[in-house]
């Protein structure tokens, strides 16, 4: 498969969920979807294409949260990120973790560092955090602050 | 039979670095595993927007303690690609060398410690005197054993000089024969058959469901290697294989390492021989705004940054993913079933590192560490009588 047929396909195939499609160099593409779309872009990606999951990577622009979701395609040298943008207040999106594994730790890590509830993730415990870690305290958000002014006061050995 | 928790770990005599496993066991049999991560955590990704584009290189270096190229390797291309732009092609050969050397030391310290666990010391001696030989070199190098400080957005902050050249290669090639050896003692040896062959299977369709990188990958099966699908730096001007096998268990991903020093050796010798002259450095004065990304295979699989440039001197956010994060999962799927006393070489052929994998610490907003030594030894007691409770442990 060449690149173009590649793109093409996913063009075709998803044509009302596209929002943008930005064609940056040779080897990056970024595509920005619909965020009810993420399961079958990622499958079709995944699956038909071939490619392999890299990583998701979330980041907190103040007036959304935005999660982009990286594949390589090897055998033709291409980066494909698919960039969904979700609503600050409530960010919600369908979990990839049940197509396929590699997705499982990363989305339980932009879980509880972000605060994006993944629908119909098997296990969304914590990752990173200790288990004390209060409720609804995410450290990658902008508008993050420290929570434990105690542990502030007695800080410096 | 009463199926019993096994906890190992967060600290343990058998793991070099701080993680919980939870292991049920059935018998002798595996029947489930869990991780906790946690132990480890810097806040390298949250201190990264806090520094200049310059400063981040030094800051991702010291993410890991063994592979501590892979991580600047894959987070100056990241910058690169914000541009995108190219880089001179001597430093092109310069960052094929450190990232080579450092290919090599990291597999002999993994073979040698797969030794060590399976009780095999003779393996451990061999192949960590062996490793000294490379650091040698990469002193002769770079100026450093380790933490080479070499690259920066743009190119190379040093370059090699022709004298030393000659130096480090000689030295290189001393290594190969008894190198040789050891390759015929691993492969040939009818204990390590029987005490790693079909132990700890990862098939080929978890794999690839698991997105598995580097030697985990290419021991089950799939041709997956970065510098060969997606070339940077030199890989694209020198000859050499990608090493792929079939089986997916501990043997096979022991011989891949193996395998894959000598390539490696093939490599270095060949950039340091062929070392183009011209300039180390592009000279890059600032960063456009925009995002990139920058992949670069380290010894235990692809390391993936992610950088977002809002047009100042430091990155918008900053995101690191080591190969043990995917790779770690696969314990899961390779553990059940096997018996507990092969659990440790199960886990030990992915040659985790968990201090790449967590890379956050709980930090103010002034980058001022949240909790102090006495808070954090409070913290942990609380975590440790927790865990007696949960695992039921005296």
């Amino acid at each position: 498969m060449t690149r173009d047929e590649a793109l093409k396909s996913i063009q075709e195939r998803f044509p009302n969920d596209m929002i943008e499609f930005f064609d940056k160099s040779p080897k990056r593409v970024f595509i920005e979807i619909k965020p009810e779309a993420i399961v079958p872009v990622a499958r079709h990606i995944f699956r038909d294409l071939g490619a392999r999951f890299n990583i998701a990577s979330g980041v907190d622009t103040r007036t959304h949260i935005e999660i982009l979701y990286h594949f390589t395609m090897e055998d033709i040298n291409l980066l494909i990120t698919v960039r969904v943008k979700l609503n600050q207040d409530n960010p919600e999106i369908d979990s990839l973790a049940p197509s396929f594994h590699g997705a499982n730790w990363i989305e339980r890590e932009i879980h509880e560092l972000l605060g994006v509830n993944f629908k119909g993730h098997p296990d969304l415990r914590r990752l990173l955090l200790p288990e004390q870690w209060p409720q609804g305290v995410y450290p990658l958000r902008r508008d993050y602050e420290e929570w434990d002014k105690a542990a502030v006061r007695n800080r410096g050995v | 039979m009463p199926k019993t928790v096994v906890p190992i770990g967060p600290y343990h005599p058998l793991q070099e670095e701080p993680e919980f496993f939870t292991l049920t066991v059935d018998g002798e049999t595996v029947v489930d595993a869990d991780v906790r991560l946690g132990y480890n955590h810097r806040g390298i990704e949250k201190l990264s927007e806090r520094k200049t584009f310059d400063q981040g290189v030094f800051v991702v270096e010291r993410i890991c303690g063994i592979c501590s190229t892979s991580h600047p390797f894959a987070y100056v291309q990241a910058v690169e690609d914000v541009f995108p732009m190219e880089v001179p092609e001597r430093a092109k050969y310069i960052r094929t060398i450190i990232g080579e050397g450092e290919r090599i030391h990291s597999h002999l310290l993994w073979l040698g410690l797969a030794g060590h666990f399976l009780g095999y010391n003779t393996v451990y001696m061999w192949a960590w005197k062996l490793r000294e030989e490379i650091l040698d070199a990469m002193e002769i190098l770079s100026g450093n054993r380790n933490n080479y400080a070499m690259f920066k957005p743009g190119g190379v902050r040093r370059d090699i000089k022709a004298e030393d050249i000659p130096v480090a290669v000689k030295k290189i090639d001393s290594i190969v024969p008894t190198l040789e050896m050891l390759k015929k003692a691993v492969v040939d040896d009818p204990v390590l058959h029987c005490r790693t062959k079909g132990v700890g299977i990862l098939t080929k369709e978890d794999a690839i469901s698991y997105c598995a990188v580097g030697p985990i990958a290419r021991a089950s099966g799939v041709a997956r290697d970065v510098r060969k699908n997606c070339p940077y730096a030199a890989y694209d001007r020198v000859e050499w294989n990608m090493i792929v096998t079939e089986n997916g268990d501990v043997f096979d991903k022991a011989v891949i390492r193996v395998l894959e020093t000598f390539e490696s050796i093939k490599i270095m010798k060949s950039c340091l021989l062929n070392l183009p002259g011209g300039e180390i450095d592009a000279k890059i004065t600032s960063v456009p705004v925009g995002e990139g990304i920058g992949h670069a295979e380290a010894p235990r699989g692809e390391v993936f940054h992610y950088v977002r440039s809002d047009g100042t001197n430091r990155p918008a956010r900053h995101k690191v993913r080591a190969p043990t994060f995917m790779n770690l999962p696969t314990f899961k799927a390779t553990v059940v079933g096997a018996t507990l006393s092969d659990a440790t070489i199960i886990l030990a052929a992915i040659d985790p590192c968990y201090c790449c994998t967590e890379r956050l610490a709980v930090r103010d907003k002034k980058g001022k560490k949240l909790y102090s030594g006495a808070e954090l030894l409070r913290l942990s007691q609380e975590k440790t009588r927790m865990m007696r409770e949960e695992t039921a442990v005296k």
